[in-house]
């Protein structure tokens, strides 16, 4: 399904350009996007002037080297803001190397531009525009993402999908779009330019994936006004500090309230907001779905409705063989027994379960030494056998046999039309079988539910989405595959306006609607939809207005789509939870340090039992530095996700990260006070 | 405990006809006070010229308020500065000062309710009548409204339509808080408070000394000071005096009287959300009684004040109760700390009343909040700096809004949604103005307290240097930033330094938060409602409650903790070293 590429989480180049970002990162006009990060090194640098003129605010300690004291608080917080940094730059790193595997295909190739008067001119890709017309024949590259005026070919998009197998792709209908990059393998085609160069799908896709063009996305921008506004609050508490211990009588070096300051705004969220965004997009990527802004991947977690196709979604579509329906005049067994010989050497589904539908119908034919294979074509849409004695077998769409007997001369079986007409109203697809000129009967392609569909759909429903299913089936079989994938409801004989006057009701009652489509006749909905997944082999059209495009053009894949938006909004929480719990315990460590030397009565609230005061406080600024590195992983991967009710999953993740990150900075704390008061002793005099 | 257990269970018991009753007048339902109201009303709309059916959005709402009390404050300020004159003044009280003035004016307006004069020297029974009581009446009934205005706009039954607030102020006042004090005003006369217009009492004691038993339209004042949870006193002592608070049954009364509206509040909050979602439910599933009494989404805010509530009742209680060391070395034998305390009232009723009034911005006092242990002290401090502990009339429940809205924020995060409350999304603009209106209770009682510790001109006054001075400070300033009135006695504070900062604040403090809760229920209201799945978040039970009261710890607390270390807990420990 997914490419095999990139899997692993990071690569030593990955990590070598990250060390490198997260110090050109450090420019201050850079650092202003992230406010809570920009405090931290606003004070880094008010600590790197306290290293330099030590009593510069009038600060005087008898006991210990206050430029040295200075000088490692002003380390320690450079680190932080360069942990911040590398946590940013590692995960842009690795959605720089995904663009770069996307960028190969990107190559600069010739194309031959078709002049109004009809010659063939070669052109260097980059110089394509909108509108043009170009031809390209097999062997050669699509120059630029562009719709089929004229042609049929067969087009190997590999380097886009990393699927192997060609596709076929026509002008008209809902196959008529290409992508620039991808190779005709056979055959030519005439194609209309439809963006310039540099603005295709897949440049615009690499600077997605890149981070190049990210945008803030609205929940992001909401987390930080709040994360601002704590850090307001907290410097306000800091401020105002000074002049009331002034009062008290203690005295606090402004190291000790820079620290204070540092640990209590909400720095672990605020360094690795941006960096759990990014990943969350990269995540996407990975499945090999393109997201078209952080904003959709978002919405993805609120999705109350999906309505999806039931053909290539929840069923195979209607592929495999069911039974086999005899004209008139027509043994079952003569039937069954061509249909088989016509499949012996079908690779493709249809094919293989006929001949095993065949084999359990007692037939036992064999391949007959001399027999040639006539594989399907899209001009034939017919596959079938030359058999040695010179019959020729064939089947395929029921038309197209229809007009194969006919140009042999044959007749039309009467109850033909009745027969498929039969298998059409069940929701199944007819396939006409014939021999020379002689229609022997039709196979039932019927739809098979994909393995698994249920079970999703159960997982679907543990997560509070409702899902539909759009079928242009009649209503008994749309009421039997409904019931058999285990959907929450149906839309029997579903014309296109049909989905979007389903949405747009599911809307008016506040829901978010998310759904798959590749028509042309889809777009007007998938741009209604608020999750819109096109998929890439369906029309440009449908792209342009879907929020996301899934590569591989796997419909279901919108089911993990949504479990990943979930996951994203989820991680931001956990993260945002743990670094505000661990107020309380960097609180304990440091306000008795504060205190403790002019009012020895505040060591009681020592519970942790550090060592010295400067100890605690440079304890609690290196936990605070170290939190940052440890959660990477967490950010990148995001919290694990497993479908359960939202008052579950809450008390869950309330456990783990709230009641976590009030326990986890005490023992934390405590161990970093442990190994480093040994050195700390080094700054007394 | 039991005593202060059963005094809490009768509160509730109370509060629940009480909620009913306030959410029937408004949303505009019939309520048996109607056949005397409403000709009233009729008369006031015609002679105001009001017309009661135009709405307003939430900006014209807010400019109406603070208009009709902008113009209430220079009315007030005029009669103040004019007391002097011999109407209604048999005691020849002078004209208050200028500074003085600016205070006092304020502070009744603003439902806080900051005494820096003693009312048996300082004012007038013109002044008693006509500013005090009538701006408790006002003042209560402007916060009412903006909170019934607030919750229609998170109910959102229309865009941007959140009620006339003139009508809004009449139908309070003459359906709530006339009926509500005039029941009061009569049980408390009955149990011996003096409501005439006579002159001070000057009798000779036992010990031949001479005394003035000050009098007066008492009742009256009393009964809206506890109802509109406004806390300023009659006299200096306020209800610690026996002419103001006579009996434990007295007692009673007043604390009742001062904690069923703003309990009440919460009631009609959960109902009138209900309202909206009662008819897309139309399945008549089995409703749990909470859910029925309180309103879905009121009992979990009403259980997490009560948490609240709880919390810091037991602090002031057993640390009362455990006395204070000093006084036990001198040998005086006592039950508890008794200093400064009422012995008809005994430690059970002082931390009950204590715990009440900063809990619910009343700010009346029945024991000396000064003489508090310092731990008992900080219970009541820290319920002025959390400011959400069902609170005054309506603010309160409009603060504890904001910190759900933060709750959840965090909690729609967890459990992968973007966050959504009552069916609306909270989105950047929300949390702006939800994230400015928490910042300003913290800016303003830190940076003022900082002031003044930096000044002359504020540490002059300070007459307990050392840590309690600083818990003195805080209160003060935690007290009318709160809007919530109460002081640590021992503050000097009528000097023009004390006057003017905590005016400023106590302005600040009151139409800032009021001015953004509106917007934010502006804001909301515009939105689409999103539909309630398996997968939202529920706001409703008892997990949120507990979230919300960590919720309200983390943010509003911890921001004051060093500040606290400083002062109450920094004096606790020197006191039991």
């Amino acid at each position: 399904m997914s490419r095999k590429v990139n899997k692993k989480l990071i690569t030593s180049e990955i990590l070598k350009q990250a060390v490198i970002g997260s110090f050109t990162k450090l420019n201050p006009l850079n650092m202003m996007k992230n406010p809570v990060m920009f405090v931290v090194e606003v004070c880094c640098f008010i600590s790197l002037f306290l290293s330099v003129f030590p009593s510069a605010f009038g600060d005087t300690t008898a006991d210990i080297n206050l430029r040295l004291y200075n000088m490692t608080v002003c380390v320690i917080l450079f680190v932080t803001v360069l942990f911040a940094n590398f946590a940013e730059s590692i995960a842009e790193g690795r959605g720089k190397a995904q663009a770069a595997s996307l960028k190969k295909t990107q190559k600069d190739t010739n194309a031959r531009i078709v002049t109004d008067s009809g010659e063939e001119k070669t052109v260097l890709s980059s110089q394509l525009k909108k509108g043009d017309i170009v031809m390209v024949y097999a062997g050669e590259v699509i120059p630029g993402d562009g719709e089929i005026i004229e042609g049929i070919a067969s087009v190997d998009e590999s380097a886009i999908t990393g699927e192997s197998a060609p596709v076929v792709r026509e002008s008209g209908g809902d196959f008529c779009s290409v992508t620039g990059g991808t190779t005709v393998v056979s055959d030519w085609l005439k194609i209309r330019i439809t963006s310039d160069a540099g603005n295709s799908f897949l440049d615009r896709m690499i600077a997605l994936v890149e981070g190049a063009s990210r945008k803030k996305t609205p929940n992001e921008i909401a987390l930080n006004t709040l994360l601002v506004s704590l850090t307001i609050i907290f410097l306000i508490v800091i401020v105002t500090i000074h002049p009331i211990a002034v009062y008290a009588h203690v005295q606090i070096p402004t190291s000790t309230l820079i620290a204070l300051c540092v640990c209590l705004i909400p720095t672990t969220i605020g360094g690795l907001l941006s960096a759990i965004g990014i990943a969350g997009m990269d995540r996407v990527t990975r499945f090999n779905v393109i997201a078209m802004s952080g904003k959709a991947v978002e919405a993805c977690g609120d999705v109350d409705t999906m309505i999806l196709d039931k053909t290539g979604t929840i069923t195979y579509g209607n592929r495999l063989a069911a039974d086999f329906l005899p004209v008139e005049g027509v043994e079952k067994s003569e039937l069954v027994k061509y249909a088989a010989v016509s499949s012996m050497k079908d690779e493709t589904p249809e094919g293989k379960s006929t001949l095993e539908l065949a084999r359990n119908m007692g037939d036992d034919g064999c391949w007959e030494e001399g027999s040639r294979f006539i594989e399907f074509t899209a001009q034939t849409r017919m596959s079938g056998v030359d058999l040695p004695g010179g019959d020729k077998v064939r089947k395929g769409a029921a038309d197209a046999i229809q007009k194969y007997v006919q140009s042999l001369g044959g007749q039309i079986p009467r109850d033909l039309h009745t027969v498929v007409e039969q298998v059409s109203s069940l929701g199944g697809t007819p396939l006409a079988v014939c021999k020379n000129d002689r229609i022997l009967g039709v196979i039932y392609l019927k739809d098979t539910v994909k393995p698994g569909m249920a079970e999703r759909f159960e997982r679907l429903r543990a997560m509070g989405i409702k899902t539909i299913m759009c079928t242009g089936d009649n209503p008994l079989t749309a009421a039997t595959i409904a019931k058999e994938a285990g959907v929450d409801g149906f839309i029997a004989e579903c014309k296109p306006e049909d989905k979007i006057d389903v949405i747009k009701k599911e809307q008016a009652e506040g829901k978010i609607v998310a759904m798959t489509g590749d028509g042309t006749n889809d777009a007007p909905a998938l741009a209604q939809a608020n999750v819109g997944l096109a998929m890439n082999s369906g029309t440009a059209a449908a792209k342009e207005a879907a929020n996301m495009v899934d590569l591989d053009s796997d419909p279901t894949k919108i089911l993990e789509v949504v479990e990943i938006g979930k996951q994203l909004l989820m991680t931001r929480g956990s993260l945002t939870t743990f670094s505000i719990s661990n107020d309380i315990a960097k609180y304990f460590a440091i306000i008795p340090a504060m205190f403790m030397s002019s009012v020895p009565r505040l060591g009681v609230l020592n519970i942790m039992h550090l060592s010295g005061s400067y100890s605690a406080v440079l304890s609690a600024l290196i936990f605070n530095a170290v939190i940052i590195p440890c959660l990477i992983p967490l950010a990148m991967k995001g919290v694990k996700y497993k479908p359960m009710s939202s008052g579950k999953m809450l008390l869950k993740n309330m456990l783990i990260y709230g009641v976590g990150g009030i326990i986890t900075p005490f023992v934390g704390i405590k161990i970093i006070d442990i190994l480093i008061s040994p050195f700390v002793s080094g700054l007394f005099i | 405990m039991v005593q202060l257990i059963l005094t809490f269970a009768i509160f509730v018991a109370l509060v629940i006809p009480a909620g009913n009753y306030l959410y029937c007048v408004a949303s505009d339902k019939k309520t048996i006070m109607d056949r005397f109201a409403d000709p009233v009303d009729r008369c006031i709309y015609r002679i105001c010229k009001i017309d009661k059916d135009k709405g307003m959005n939430w900006k014209t709402y807010a400019v109406a308020l603070m208009v009709t009390n902008m113009v209430m404050m220079l009315a007030g300020y005029a009669v103040l500065r004019i007391q002097s004159l011999p109407v209604f003044n048999p005691n020849g009280i002078s004209g208050m000062e200028t500074t003085l003035s600016f205070n006092t004016i304020i502070s009744f307006m603003t439902n806080t309710n900051l005494q820096h004069y003693a009312g048996e020297t300082g004012m007038s029974y013109l002044s008693q009548m006509l500013v005090v009581t009538f701006m408790m009446f006002m003042a209560a009934g402007s916060g009412y409204a903006a909170c019934i205005a607030f919750i229609r706009g998170l109910a959102g039954a229309s865009r941007d339509n959140v009620g006339n607030f003139y009508k809004d102020l009449v139908r309070i006042t003459t359906r709530v808080l006339i009926p509500f004090s005039f029941t009061v005003t009569l049980l408390l006369i009955w149990q011996g408070v003096p409501q005439n217009l006579g002159s001070d009492i000057v009798v000779e004691t036992l010990d031949g000394m001479r005394q003035v038993i000050a009098t007066g339209p008492v009742a009256t004042l009393e009964s809206i000071k506890h109802i509109g949870t406004n806390g300023g006193g009659f006299l200096g002592a306020n209800s610690a005096t026996p002419i103001e608070n006579p009996t434990i049954l007295s007692n009673m009364i007043e604390l009742y009287s001062m904690m069923i509206l703003p309990g009440a509040c919460v009631i009609t909050f959960g109902k009138m959300i209900k309202d909206r979602k009662q008819p897309a439910k139309t399945k008549n599933a089995a409703v749990p009684l909470s859910a029925r009494l309180f309103g879905r989404e009121g009992r979990s805010l009403f259980l997490a004040m009560t948490l609240l509530f709880a919390i810091s009742l037991s602090v002031c209680y057993r640390s009362e109760l455990r006395g204070n060391p000093m006084t036990d070395s001198l040998g005086v034998i006592q039950n508890g700390s008794m200093e400064g305390k009422e012995t008809r009232f005994g430690i059970e009723q002082s931390a009950m009343f204590t715990a009440t009034t900063t809990s619910f911005t009343t700010g009346s006092v029945n024991n000396m909040h000064d003489t508090l242990t310092p731990m008992g002290g900080f219970a009541a401090l820290l319920n002025m700096m959390l400011n959400v502990v069902f609170g005054g009339k309506g603010t309160g429940l409009m603060n504890m809004l904001m910190y759900a809205i933060l709750a959840v924020f965090i909690c729609g995060l967890m459990i992968g949604r973007t966050p959504e409350y009552l069916g609306k999304k909270i989105e950047g603009k929300e949390m702006k103005l939800v994230a400015l209106c928490i910042i300003i209770h913290p800016l303003l009682v830190l940076s003022f307290s900082a002031l003044t510790v930096s000044v002359q001109a504020g540490l002059s006054s300070v007459t307990n240097p050392g840590f309690h001075g600083l818990s003195q400070i805080l209160y003060e300033f935690a007290s009318s930033a709160a809007n919530n009135g109460s002081g640590f006695e021992g503050l000097a504070d009528n000097t023009a330094f004390w006057n003017i900062t905590t005016g400023f604040v106590m302005l600040a403090g009151r139409y800032f938060p009021i001015v953004l809760q509106l917007a934010v229920a502006g804001s909301l209201m515009k939105k689409q409602f999103v539909s309630e799945s398996s997968g939202s978040l529920h706001t409703d039970g008892i997990p949120f409650a507990v979230i919300l009261v960590f919720v309200v710890y983390i943010f509003a607390a911890l921001t004051f903790f060093p500040a606290l270390a400083l002062g109450p807990v920094a004096e606790h420990l020197t006191l039991w070293s």
